[in-house]
């Protein structure tokens, strides 16, 4: 049975995702404990650069090819899949994303391998922690033998830990199998809507989730977050209804954010939010559900009604900041 | 375009959930089950492809306890079939893998073009149903899409990815997609047209072939995670907790 | 238009036959009266009278194809006024949200709403398990119909606000200690009681109405109990005045009735002096809407306070200025402000501060969070409180 764990490295546009470094700190911590090698998969077009920040990985396997200059489904599932029935890993992990979700089930009915996702912790020892239910509902496990596929979600593993700014060794290959009859094509990349707000740029942030009730009551975040000197920004049944735009979508599907206060109104804190604001220095959470998740990882919290609370932070904010 | 709807009815968070006795499943006997939230957009984009270039929608579920009125109001919405797929312990849950396999045999019987389901349920723990079915049926598969049209005898898609950027993808058919949105929010049916189709319609029903159920791990425990680390509660009504947070935000420094 | 919708002709005969008296819409004389009083008539492409007269032309298409048939809150004003009676809001205004809604036509806070009330049984998509929460630390406890040993004179029709809303929670708790301070056998259904169906029904969703009548209606059957009593105009209105035509009939009283028939018993309770000036607000549901006409007993009530002095408003009693929260309004704010830009609410604070009330009395769940919100946008915070009846009633109870 092999101890090497693989990961398979997510880029988009020329740039590694951040999700690509908490695989591979989930990674390091598996190998290390298996006591097998660490590899990071590659797939792109004179992407050979992308190695550079890789350093945590004892090697990457990099596979060169103009229909892998982009990710689509077909092309990165049938690399994937025929590179890891040839090396029979003990683990492969994929993100637990609009990239790795696409070809992970495939490569486990590829290949006949058990899939576990949506994991958030790793170990040889303990196995794997996933997340379920709206984080409601944990699930562990010891790791399917002799291996397995892995999607993994942030939170458990700090994407810090699976950054190094060094290359290791690259070993370059050929694509295992034909790349042409394709049958998913990238025809282009859509911008988001340009202007207007970045989220990702502001250090205080007034965040509103379906606990806001009426779109109406957007104006009152409003309110508040100009009083703070900040940026209104929203989970998705927000922006899913159209009340906000996506540029102002925090989590997994949105931008991830980084301010010094992430105020979080209404919102139950789900791992695809959580996912997006984790970082954030100062998460105070206000939900009337006291056994909303988001309780879990705030610093702060209160269970008083958003609403009520809006017109009271707005008249003491304004107070404390003289007018 | 023929269209085939998966619908996967999963555990409504609204009511508290609760371990079963043996440790390593969800109860299931008080649970609320409700139709998966992205199947039902994914059932509205089919309904709007429906209504853009003609054709069919089939809606088709497992029997976990409780599918009828799913599967009626899918009707009553305008979907031209509603089938439903009866086993033994399929009310016991079912894993991603398991379903997947049973819908592989199921749909030998029917022709499409096009498979329209959710990219991700609340309770997938083994990958999602729709790029295993894809997978199975040798189909091509795009995920976390949010627009699909028809272009040039094939259909493009959009597809999303973190911070709002989206690409477009040509894909041969038939092909599965896994929907995160639809075009349009899931448009709103009223009772009587359900309480119609429901006196109307037939939900045929089909038993369930045996289910190729590797694949998803064995689980040690299932529990629900304790409250350990948790928010430092400020207590109080509106006005404490806002004096609270403000005195909080000065100590920061954000208040400039 | 799909073959589901219906023809003009057919939809101005189902008109006729939706309601009683709906015959009436032949006798419209154009006066314009319901238009003119309609609280956002202005903002309406067809205001009622408008409506009638498309319908008599055979012209729909236009008026369906509007949305702003959900600036209608059902407040009762038009059928109020018209000098021959139509009963405008339960039959043209209903049925032509009903046509919207088979359209695809509704707007999505109200659309969460009914799915909610389909899937839950409540509005605000909370558990029926925790219906009841709200009492769930009082001493002695609520008594829950199904735990009743015995039958009880009143069954107490709490109503989704009243249960879940964290406002209107602390009016309910208020009412369990006025009927134990009365000595009431009382029990509450629980999470047997569904959403009373008045604004589902109200906002052309006849068939959840249906539905919400048969699960109710079965609820009440399995127990005994004299009368029904509700903190609640909707409940109150729609119990009384469509659930018998629906097959289940039971005698139904508003609190403030039950309450004003026992203040005998009452008022020596009441010895904690207010000493404030207080205006009452006329709920549509509970006066104007089907002649209910119930204006007396919460004055009676409020007079029994001591230190209370009572002031009218110019708008009152069936000339009430409606809150904006019937007919489905209470999920419609966002629409009616993108489209009216103005807030019955807001125009109600108004006039109760000008009337000199430091506090405005309300006998409705839905009042108390509107009229506190329009309260805050219209900046009277200082000078303006929003209290329901039965909480000054409680207050007054206290040493």
């Amino acid at each position: 049975m092999s101890k090497d764990v693989w990961v398979v490295v997510e880029s988009l546009r020329g740039e590694v995702l951040e999700n690509t470094y908490t695989m591979l700190a989930a990674g390091r911590t598996l190998a290390d404990g298996l006591g097998g090698k660490l590899t990071a998969l590659l797939l792109g077009s004179k992407a050979e650069g992308l190695a550079g920040t890789l350093g945590v990985a004892d090697g990457v396997t990099y596979v060169d090819h103009p229909a892998l200059a982009d990710f689509t489904p077909d092309a990165y599932r049938r690399t994937i899949s025929a590179l890891v029935k040839e090396a029979a890993p003990r683990a492969v992990l994929m993100g637990h994303s609009s990239m790795g979700m696409d070809v992970a089930s495939g490569i486990s009915i590829d290949l006949g391998l058990p899939l576990v996702s949506a994991c958030q912790t790793l170990s040889a020892t303990a196995g794997f922690v996933s997340v379920t239910c709206g984080g409601k509902v944990l699930a562990e496990g010891k790791l399917p033998d002799p291996a397995c596929l892995i999607t993994l979600v942030p939170g458990g593993h700090k994407p810090q830990d699976g950054r190094k700014d060094t290359a290791p060794a690259v070993a370059r290959v050929q694509p295992p199998v034909p790349l042409d009859d394709l049958k998913t094509k990238l025809k282009g990349y859509i911008e988001p809507e340009a202007g207007g707000i970045d989220i990702t740029k502001e250090s205080i942030l007034v965040s509103v989730g379906r606990g806001i009730g009426q779109q109406d009551n957007l104006k009152l975040a409003e309110e508040l977050a100009a009083a703070l000197g900040g940026a209104v920004s929203a989970s998705r049944p927000i922006v899913d209804q159209g009340w906000l735009p996506t540029s102002r979508l925090v989590g997994k599907s949105g931008k991830s954010v980084k301010p010094r206060l992430y105020l979080a109104l209404g919102i139950s804190g789900a791992p695809e939010h959580h996912e997006g604001m984790s970082d954030a220095e100062c998460i105070v959470a206000v939900n009337t559900d006291e056994k909303a998740p988001i309780l879990d990882y705030a610093q702060y919290g209160a269970t008083v009604d958003a609403l009520k609370l809006m017109p009271a932070l707005i008249a003491r904010v304004k107070q404390a900041k003289g007018g | 375009m023929d269209i085939l709807v998966p619908i996967k009815l999963v555990p409504d968070l609204v009511e508290e959930l609760e371990i079963a006795a043996n440790g390593v499943a969800l109860d299931r006997r008080f649970m609320r089950l409700i139709p998966s939230e992205q199947d039902d957009h994914a059932l509205e984009e089919a309904l709007l492809l429906k209504e853009r270039h003609g054709g069919s929608v089939t809606v088709i579920t497992l029997d976990t306890g409780d599918t009828d009125d799913t599967l009626y109001t899918a009707i009553a919405k305008g979907a031209d079939r509603a089938i439903k797929v009866t086993g033994e312990s399929f009310d016991e849950g079912v894993t991603n893998h398991a379903a997947s396999s049973v819908l592989q045999a199921a749909a030998k019987d029917l022709t499409f073009d096009l498979v329209l389901t959710g990219a991700q349920a609340t309770d997938d723990l083994d990958g999602s149903t729709g790029p295993l079915l894809a997978a199975r049926l040798g189909l091509p598969f795009v995920g976390y899409v949010l627009a699909v049209s028809q272009e040039d005898g094939g259909i493009v898609v959009r597809k999303e990815y973190p911070g709002g950027l989206v690409a477009e993808m040509a894909v041969d058919l038939p092909a599965v997609l896994g929907i995160s949105a639809a075009e349009k929010p899931p448009r709103y049916v009223v009772t009587s047209k359900v309480m119609e189709a429901m006196k109307t319609a037939t939900i045929e029903e089909v038993a369930a072939s045996d289910a190729d159920a590797q694949g998803a791990a064995e689980l040690a425990r299932m529990y629900l995670p304790e409250s350990g680390e948790r928010a430092e509660m400020i207590e109080g009504g509106v006005d404490q907790v806002a004096d609270a947070m403000v005195a909080l935000f000065g100590k920061r420094g954000l208040l400039g | 238009m799909t073959s589901t919708t219906t023809s003009e002709r057919t939809l101005y005969n189902e008109i006729l036959e939706a309601t009683p008296h709906g015959e009436r819409l032949n006798l419209c004389l154009q006066c314009g009266m319901c238009s003119g009083i309609c609280p956002y008539g202005f903002a309406m492409e067809f205001p009622p009278r408008s409506l009638i007269a498309a319908l008599r032309a055979e012209e729909l298409t236009s008026a369906l194809d509007s949305d702003l048939i959900w600036l209608c809150v059902s407040c009762f004003a038009c059928a109020s006024v018209c000098p021959v009676q139509i009963p405008l809001t339960t039959s043209l205004l209903t049925t032509f949200k009903a046509e919207s809604m088979l359209r695809g036509k509704v707007p999505s806070e109200l659309q969460a709403a009914l799915e909610n009330t389909r899937r839950y049984g409540n509005t605000l998509g909370e558990s029926p398990r925790r219906r009841p929460e709200w009492a769930s630390h009082l001493s002695p406890p609520v008594p829950l119909m199904a735990e009743a040993k015995e039958p009880v004179d009143v069954l107490w029709f709490v109503g989704d606000y009243a249960s879940y809303h964290p406002r209107t929670q602390v009016v309910s708790r208020a009412m369990a200690r006025l009927l134990r301070a009365l000595d009431v056998n009382f029990g509450i259904l629980g999470p047997e009681e569904n959403s009373d169906g008045d604004a589902q029904l109200l906002s052309g969703e006849k068939g959840l109405y249906e539905m919400l009548v048969l699960k109710n209606g079965k609820a009440f059957a399995k127990y005994q109990f004299k009368q029904v009593v509700t903190t609640d105009p909707h409940a109150f209105n729609v119990i009384k005045n469509e659930y018998p035509r629906a097959g289940v009939t039971v005698p139904i009283q508003h609190y403030t009735q039950f309450l004003a028939e026992r203040l005998d018993q009452l008022k020596p309770l009441l010895h904690r002096e207010l000493n404030a000036r207080v205006a009452y607000h006329d709920p549509c549901a509970l006066g104007r809407a089907n002649s209910n006409n119930i204006y007396d007993e919460p004055r009676q009530l409020l007079q029994a306070i001591p230190g209370l002095e009572l002031v009218e408003m110019p708008h009152n009693r069936a000339n009430t200025i409606c809150c904006g929260g019937g007919g489905g309004g209470n999920w419609l704010d966002g629409f009616v402000w993108e489209q009216a830009h103005a807030r019955t609410s807001e125009w109600r604070v108004e006039e109760a501060v000008r009337a000199g009330a430091e506090i405005l009395a309300v006998a409705c769940p839905y009042e108390t969070p509107r009229f506190e919100d329009a309260v805050k946008s219209t900046g009277h915070q200082e000078e303006l409180i929003v209290k329901d009846i039965a909480e000054l009633l409680s207050e007054a109870m206290r040493d």
